[in-house]
C-alpha cells in the first residue's frame, strides 16, 4: 500500500506541474520516448537541461548587466534558452523566454530584467519539483508501470 | 498522445511498434545538427524510436565536413537554424549544393520570415521546436519525395523508367546505403529489419547506386553538358559523354536537374542569359586545348601589342592564327567596351583567351556560370574601359574566338572587368578565382573549354597573359583560374586550378604574372596546373607553374622583349605537367607588350594603347601596385560576388592576395608581390571549395 500511496503522490505531483503550467505536452513526449533502452530517459533529459541552463542563465545574467545594453545578444540567448526549455516541456520558462524576447524587441530593459527574475524563480522551483518528482518516481518504481494503463 | 501521458515511462513500445510495422523508414540514416545538447538528445531518441539510424552533431562545421566526407552515409539532415559556429541556413545551402540531401530545418523561431528563409534556401521542411515525434516519424517522406522528383525530372529530360520501379529503387537505395554504411549505432530493434534491408540493398545498388558527385565527376558532367549545350543535354547523352562506369542515367538526370536549378538560381542573380549560354556553348568544341593555349598566349601578346601576330602564328599555328586575329580585333573591342559585354571575346578566350586578362577570367567565369554578378560586371567593364589594356585584350579575344562569345561574355566580362578595375588602380591585378561552393566553377570552366580536356590550362595561361597585359604596369598578377581537366580526373587538385601568376619584372618595372596551365596539352590526364609563374629576375617561382614549353618559348623568342631583366622560372607543382616550363617567354611577351605599348603602341596595342601606356607609365614609375581581385562566390546565394580591389602602392610593393572567399570553393589565390622590381609569385591553389568550410 505504501507503494500505492507513493504512486499517487507521484501522479499528483506530475499533475500539479501541468496544472500550474510548469510543464506542457512536450514533457509527455519525453515520457513517451522513454523505453527499455533508456528507462530513465526523461530524467536524463531533464538533468541535461538543468545542467546546460546554468550556463545559459549566467550568459543571460551577463547580458542583462552589460552596458550598453545589448538587446541583440540577450535576444539570442533567450532564443537558445527558449529552444531548450521548450524541448523538455518547461512551459513556464519557455513563456518567459518569449516574453523577454518581446521586451528585447521593444527595447524594454526593465521588462527584460523583471521577467528574467521571475524566470529564475520559476526555474528554481521547477528544478526542485522535478528533482523531487524523479526521486519519488524511482521509489515508486513499479508504480510507474501501474500508471501506464491509465 | 494524451493517452501516453499517463503512461509516462512506458509508451516507447508503441512508438517503436509503429516504426517497426512500417519497414521502409527503418534504417533511414539521419544526421542531426543542433548546438543544444538537450534538444540533440531528445531528437536522437525520437529518431531512434522511429528506427532511424542517427548521428548527432553539435556543430555545424563538423557536420558539414562529415557530410562531405561521407555524403553517402546519410539520407537526410535535420538541422537547427541558430547555431553559434555556422548559420543553419548556410549549412543548408552547402548541403543543397554539394550533396543535395534533403534538409529539414528546425527552430523555436516560428516567424514567417525565418520559415520562408528556410524554404528559399532549399529546406524540404521546417519544424518548429519543440519537435514532435509525429513529425520526426514522417521525415522519411522527404527522402522519397526527393528521389521521386529526381526521377520525374529525369523522365522529363528524356530518359524514362517506370516510376514505381524507380521509386522502389530509391527506397532500396536508402536501405542499402544504411546497411552498407553500418556506421550508425544500431538499436537492437533494428536488427530485426536488417535482413530485409540487405536484400533491398542488393537490388538497390544494382538499380540506382547513389553517386557522390565529386568535383571531378562534376567537372566531367559539366564538360559533357557544355559540349551538348545545356538545352540539349539529356541524361542519356551526358552519360554517354561522361562514360563513367557505374553511373546511371538516373544519377545523371538528378544531377542535371540540380545543376539546372543551380544555374537558374545563379542566373537569377546575375545574367541569366549569359550564364546559360556559356554553359551551353561550352567552347570546348571550338577550341582545341592546345590551340587555345597557344591562342591565348598569342593573343595576349598581340593584345599587349608587343607580340606580333605573326610571331604568334609561328609559335602556334592554330593558336597563333587565332591570336593574331584576336589581337587586331581585340583592341577595337576594348574601346567599344564591346568585348566585355560581348561574350564572344570571352569565348575566344576560352579558346584563345590569352588575349586579355579579362579573357582569361572569362573563361574561368564561364566555367563558373554563376559567379559573375552584374554589378561586378559593370565594374569590370568600367575598369576595363578605363584600362586600355583590358579592353584590348578583350577585344582580341573576341575576334579570335568566335564560338564562345555570348556565353562567355558575361562571365568574362566580369572577370575582365574586375581585373581591369584593379589594373586601372594599380599595376598588380589579382584575379581571384571565384569559388563556388561546389567548386563547380572550376570544373565548369574546365569543362567548358575542352570539355574536360586539359584545355583549361590554356585558359589559365590566358588569364595570366591578360593580367600581365593589363598591368602593363610593373606588376601583373593573374590568377588564372584555369581548371584543367585531367582526363583521369584528379580530384581535388585538378578541380581548382587557379593560377595566380604574379610577375614582376624588376628591370622593366612591370610585373607580369603569367600562369599557364598547359598541362592539358601535354598530358591529357594530368592537370592541374596551378602553375604560377613568377617572373622575377631574382626569384624563381616556388609554386608550381604549368607552362607550356612550347608556347612560352615561342613567345619568348618572338617577343623577346623586355624579358631580359626578368627571369622566369616555372616550377610545376602539380604533377603531370611536364616539367616546368619557363614562362619567361610569356612573361617576356607580356612585358614586351607592355613595353611596346609604352613605346608606341602597335596597331593592336595602340587601341588599348592609351590606357596601357598609362599603366605602363605607372609601372615605370616604379610603383608597383597590387591589384587584388577577389572573387567571392557565395554558393548559397548562388551569386558570386567578385570584388575587385585594387590596391595601389606605388611603391614597389605589391601584394596580391587572392583570398578565397568564405564559402568559395573556388580557389582563392593570393599573390604577393614584393619588391619593386622583383616579382614574386605565390600561387595558392585552393582545393575546391567543397573542402572549404565557410565560416
Amino acid at each position: 500500500m505504501g507503494s500505492k500511496q507513493l504512486q499517487y503522490q507521484v501522479a499528483n505531483m506530475r499533475e500539479t506541474l501541468f496544472k500550474q503550467g510548469f510543464l506542457d505536452e512536450q514533457f509527455v513526449q519525453l515520457e513517451e520516448l522513454q523505453d527499455d533502452d533508456n528507462p530513465n530517459f526523461v530524467e536524463e533529459i531533464v538533468k541535461s537541461f538543468f545542467q546546460d541552463s546554468v550556463r545559459s542563465m549566467s550568459n543571460i545574467d551577463k547580458a542583462l548587466e552589460s552596458y550598453p545594453f545589448d538587446f541583440e545578444k540577450l535576444d539570442k540567448y533567450m532564443h537558445q534558452f527558449k529552444g531548450s526549455s521548450s524541448s523538455i516541456g518547461a512551459a513556464k520558462i519557455k513563456e518567459e523566454c518569449t516574453q523577454i524576447r518581446e521586451y528585447c524587441r521593444q527595447g524594454n530593459v526593465e521588462g527584460c530584467m523583471k521577467v528574467f527574475q521571475q524566470l529564475k524563480k520559476d526555474h528554481a522551483i521547477l528544478r526542485k519539483k522535478l528533482e523531487t518528482y524523479f526521486q519519488l518516481l524511482r521509489q515508486a518504481g513499479p508504480a510507474e508501470t501501474a500508471c501506464r494503463p491509465r | 498522445m494524451l493517452n501516453m501521458d499517463s503512461g509516462g515511462g512506458g509508451t516507447s513500445k508503441k512508438a517503436s511498434g509503429d516504426g517497426v510495422s512500417d519497414q521502409f523508414p527503418a534504417g533511414l540514416r539521419v544526421l542531426v545538427v543542433d548546438d543544444d545538447p538537450t534538444c540533440l538528445k531528445i531528437l536522437e531518441k525520437m529518431l531512434r524510436n522511429c528506427l532511424y539510424e542517427v548521428i548527432t552533431c553539435s556543430r555545424a562545421v563538423v557536420a558539414l565536413s562529415m557530410l562531405r566526407e561521407r555524403t553517402y552515409s546519410f539520407d537526410i539532415v535535420l538541422s537547427d537554424v541558430h547555431m553559434p559556429d555556422m548559420d543553419g541556413f548556410k549549412l543548408l545551402e552547402h548541403i543543397g549544393l554539394e550533396m543535395d540531401l534533403p534538409v529539414i530545418m528546425m527552430s523555436v523561431d516560428d516567424k514567417k520570415e525565418v520559415v520562408m528563409k528556410g524554404v528559399t534556401h532549399g529546406a524540404c521542411d521546417y519544424l518548429i521546436k519543440p519537435v514532435r515525434i509525429e513529425a520526426i516519424r514522417n521525415i522519411w517522406q522527404h527522402v522519397v519525395r526527393k528521389r521521386r522528383n529526381e526521377l520525374k525530372e529525369f523522365e522529363q529530360s528524356g530518359s524514362y523508367e517506370d516510376n514505381d520501379r524507380n521509386h522502389k529503387a530509391s527506397e532500396d537505395v536508402d536501405y542499402a546505403s544504411s546497411v552498407i554504411e553500418g556506421s550508425w549505432k544500431g538499436s537492437k530493434k533494428r536488427k530485426e529489419d536488417e535482413d530485409d534491408l540487405e536484400d533491398r540493398d542488393d537490388t538497390s545498388t544494382m538499380k540506382k547506386p547513389r553517386v557522390v558527385w565529386s568535383v571531378e565527376l562534376h567537372q566531367q558532367f559539366v564538360a559533357a553538358v557544355n559540349q551538348l549545350g545545356i538545352d540539349k543535354a539529356v541524361p542519356k547523352k551526358i552519360l554517354e559523354l561522361m562514360n563513367v562506369p557505374g553511373l546511371t542515367r538516373e544519377n545523371v538526370a538528378s544531377h542535371l536537374q540540380k545543376y539546372r536549378l543551380y544555374l537558374r538560381r545563379l542566373s537569377g542573380v546575375s545574367h541569366p542569359n549569359g550564364l546559360n549560354t556559356p554553359f551551353m556553348c561550352s567552347q570546348e568544341a571550338n577550341f582545341g586545348s592546345m590551340s587555345s593555349f597557344d591562342g591565348l598566349d598569342l593573343q595576349a601578346l598581340a593584345a599587349s601589342g608587343q607580340l606580333p601576330p605573326n610571331s604568334f602564328a609561328t609559335l602556334q599555328a592554330g593558336g597563333l592564327a587565332r591570336s593574331t586575329v584576336n589581337t587586331g580585333i581585340g583592341m577595337p573591342h576594348l574601346d567599344q567596351r564591346i568585348p566585355f559585354s560581348t561574350e564572344a571575346s570571352k569565348l575566344r578566350f576560352g579558346a584563345g583567351q590569352q588575349m586579355t586578362s579579362s579573357n582569361k577570367q572569362v573563361d574561368l567565369y564561364h566555367g563558373l556560370p554563376t559567379n559573375i554578378e552584374p554589378k561586378q560586371l559593370s565594374h569590370l567593364h568600367q575598369s576595363a574601359q578605363s584600362s586600355g589594356s583590358m579592353g584590348l585584350q578583350a577585344s582580341e579575344g573576341t575576334t579570335g574566338f568566335m564560338n564562345l562569345q555570348t556565353s562567355l561574355g558575361t562571365h568574362s566580362m566580369n572577370q575582365s572587368g574586375a581585373v581591369l578595375g584593379s589594373q586601372s588602380n594599380s599595376p598588380l591585378m589579382m584575379q581571384m578565382a571565384q569559388s563556388r561552393s561546389r567548386g563547380q566553377l572550376l570544373s565548369d570552366i574546365s569543362s567548358s573549354h575542352p570539355s574536360g580536356t586539359p584545355l583549361s590550362i590554356g585558359q589559365q595561361v590566358f588569364s595570366n597573359d591578360m593580367a600581365s597585359r593589363v598591368l602593363g604596369k610593373n606588376i601583373t598578377i593573374l590568377n588564372g583560374k584555369a581548371t584543367t581537366y585531367t582526363p583521369s580526373f584528379q580530384a581535388s587538385s585538378m578541380l581548382d586550378f587557379q593560377k595566380k601568376h604574379t610577375m614582376d619584372v624588376p628591370g622593366n618595372g612591370f610585373p607580369v604574372g603569367i600562369t599557364t596551365g598547359v598541362s592539358g596539352l601535354q598530358s591529357t590526364g594530368v592537370f592541374q596546373d596551378r602553375g604560377s609563374l613568377e617572373v622575377k629576375g631574382p626569384r624563381s617561382l616556388p609554386t608550381g607553374y604549368v607552362i607550356f614549353d612550347e608556347h612560352p618559348q615561342h613567345k619568348s623568342q618572338e617577343w623577346g622583349l623586355q624579358n631580359v631583366d626578368l627571369t622566369f622560372e616555372a616550377s610545376q607543382r602539380p604533377k603531370p605537367l611536364q616539367g616546368n616550363i619557363t614562362f619567361s617567354p610569356p612573361v617576356l611577351a607580356h612585358q614586351g607588350l607592355w613595353s611596346s605599348q609604352r613605346g608606341g603602341p602597335n596597331g593592336n596595342v595602340s587601341i588599348v594603347g592609351n590606357t596601357l601606356v598609362s599603366l605602363s607609365e605607372g609601372n615605370q614609375l616604379g610603383t608597383s601596385e597590387s591589384f587584388v581581385q577577389r572573387g567571392n562566390s557565395l554558393p548559397m546565394d548562388s551569386s558570386f560576388r567578385v570584388k575587385a580591389e585594387s590596391m595601389g602602392d606605388l611603391n614597389s610593393d605589391n601584394i596580391f592576395a587572392a583570398k578565397t572567399f568564405d564559402q568559395d570553393d573556388l580557389m582563392s589565390a593570393i599573390l604577393k608581390q614584393q619588391g619593386g622590381g622583383q616579382l614574386e609569385n605565390d600561387f595558392n591553389f585552393d582545393g575546391y571549395p567543397i573542402d572549404d568550410i565557410p565560416v
